[in-house]
């Protein structure tokens, strides 16, 4: 960019690399010390695991069984995937509906998506989980219903703003060539909406993924996600097994990064775009 | 073709704001009916009136909570925003390997809010044991241990949109001041700033409300020790709620003035960047 710069470009590097380091050490830290003896955690983090210290992989076995990591795991993929899924497909369809149909009904209903983006869970949390008891929403399938409603908010907004950059003589030429209102759709608009669509399912990914308060109050006395297992690790007696903790950090974390490096330029632009127009 | 595609509500829009009601419409609703009575089940709400904020305001657990709440935003968004920004400058200077470290610094964004507080915990436990105390020795232990924790999770996500903003600045106009002998930090203050700032409206606005929203981090790092004294606005409505009977209304009613906050910010945000629009 400034021509002096380019003398401290090695200087540059060398900086970049450390805080580089720097960010990727507390995740190397875990990861050694998932390896050590629950003892040796706590008082001395910053220890190699050899000898005595190193337990194998004593801690993931443990830490598995204790929390029942892969019931956690089905859990939370079974509903983000799903929880996402009918996100994506029930508010890409009412974000070009309330970008389409112009009346006063549905400036109202699309004002009512945007304000709920602007209200904090807290707001709801307990009247939520109420209503979701009530109406025996408060299991595995149940709660997908709650993730498209509360997620619709940010997804209708979005969806409807990119609706808005596609001309209507794109539907109009549906129209006069006899197709309805679901061929305009299915055929012509949703794979106009792709990319889109891609930003809406990733940022509701990391939303459902990473949820812990939601899922902890609508189902969590019987189902757990992954967080809600880490969480409940901790237990409400004092003494944590940090071994197994250890040991659960690490596996909650490698399916992220697993989904990052795969995913990791639409993850990037997709943040971007929604964090620019939300 | 209007006419036409409304006929269709039942099956575009229907589905959706049938969740939406259930998940969102009635239960705020209620939960401002019931932020004046007082109940435990809901169904024997009894209205007493503004009592409950009366109380919620004696409550100083509220209020530290609230203290607490605005200090570590105030300090966290200013941390996390200057850190992105320098980053985001040295990542637009063509160094090598800047996509890998552009991916390094994102990830954390990426891990959730229990997991980055336990993994906080073990590093700052660690630190501290050295000097014969722990995270929860100290409320202000845990208060910058907030900080940074927020900080390795933020900067990554400030820095791109830093970055995009930055990439943005047109060439053209900064070789023309390099000719006229501006110097760098001159370029910086007078080119730079002024074209990022929509950048900047952006990143503080997710830094605020991300910092005062805080809540899993939170219930990990700390749980609000020692003695509430770590408790933020989101952690203290829920103890009122979950940890004290009697107190739901209570509850409620702090719910819905942190709600009032939260939607306070983005209203001023979106008038300052509605105006800026106006001026540009």
């Amino acid at each position: 960019m400034v021509d002096d710069t380019q003398k401290n470009r090695p200087f540059l590097f060398l900086v970049l690399l450390v805080l580089a380091v720097a960010f990727l050490s507390p995740i190397l830290i875990v990861l050694m010390n998932s390896f050590k003896g629950k003892f040796f955690i706590n008082d001395a983090p910053f220890k190699l695991p050899t000898g005595d210290i190193y337990v194998g992989l004593e801690n993931y076995t443990s830490g598995i069984q204790k929390i029942g990591f892969f019931s956690a795991f089905g859990m939370s993929l079974f509903i983000t995937v799903l929880s996402v899924a009918a996100i994506v497909f029930f508010t890409s369809m009412t974000g070009w509906f309330l970008t389409r149909v112009k009346t006063k009904w549905s400036s109202a209903l699309f004002f009512m998506f945007v304000f709920s983006m602007v209200v904090p869970f807290q707001m709801v949390m307990f009247t939520m989980t109420k209503t979701a008891n009530v109406l025996g929403l408060d299991n595995p399938v149940g709660i997908l219903l709650i993730y498209l409603g509360f997620g619709s908010g940010l997804s209708v907004f979005l969806f409807s703003g990119f609706v808005k950059s596609i001309p209507l003589e794109i539907e109009e030429a549906v129209m006069i060539d006899g197709g309805g209102p679901i061929e305009m759709f299915f055929r012509v608009i949703l794979p106009i909406l792709k990319p889109i669509a891609i930003t809406v399912a990733i940022l509701n990914v990391m939303w459902v993924w990473n949820d812990y308060l939601l899922p902890y109050l609508v189902i969590g006395t019987e189902y757990q996600t992954i967080p809600i297992a880490v969480q409940y690790l901790k237990g409400g007696y004092g003494s944590i097994d940090m071994g197994a903790m250890m040991a659960m950090l690490v596996l909650a974390i490698i399916p992220i990064i697993i989904f990052y490096l795969i995913c990791q330029k639409y993850i990037i632009e997709g943040v971007v775009a929604g964090a620019v127009k939300g | 073709m209007q006419k036409m595609i409304k006929k269709y509500f039942a099956l575009f829009a229907l589905p959706t704001l049938i969740a939406f009601t259930v998940a969102f419409v009635v239960p705020f609703v209620l939960g401002i009916y019931l932020s004046f009575t007082e109940f435990t089940t809901v169904t024997d709400a009894r209205w007493v009136g503004l009592d409950n904020y009366v109380k919620a305001f004696k409550d100083p657990d509220f209020l530290k909570a609230l203290w607490f709440t605005a200090k570590f935003t105030v300090v966290s968004v200013v941390s996390i925003n200057v850190l992105a920004f320098l980053l985001a400058l040295l990542l637009t200077k063509k160094v090598l390997g800047t996509n890998v470290f552009r991916t390094i610094f994102f990830m954390p964004n990426l891990i959730g809010g229990i997991v980055l507080g336990y993994i906080w915990q073990l590093i700052i436990n660690g630190i501290l044991y050295q000097f014969d105390v722990t995270l929860t020795s100290d409320p202000k232990y845990g208060f910058w241990g907030l900080v940074v924790l927020m900080n390795w999770q933020l900067i990554g996500y400030m820095m791109i949109i830093y970055i995009a903003g930055i990439q943005n600045v047109p060439k053209e106009q900064l070789e023309a001041a390099k000719i006229d002998g501006a110097t760098s930090g001159t370029i910086l203050r007078k080119i730079i700033l002024p074209l990022v700032m929509p950048s900047i409206t952006i990143c503080l606005f997710l830094t605020i409300s991300n910092s005062f929203k805080l809540f899993d981090q939170n219930l990990a790092l700390t749980a609000g020790a020692p003695s509430k004294q770590t408790t933020m606005l989101a952690l203290d409505i829920f103890n009122t709620f979950y940890s004290k009977a009697g107190f739901e209304g209570v509850g409620q009613a702090k719910a819905v003035m942190f709600f009032i906050m939260v939607a306070l910010i983005v209203v001023i945000q979106l008038g300052i960047t509605r105006r800026r629009e106006i001026e540009n």
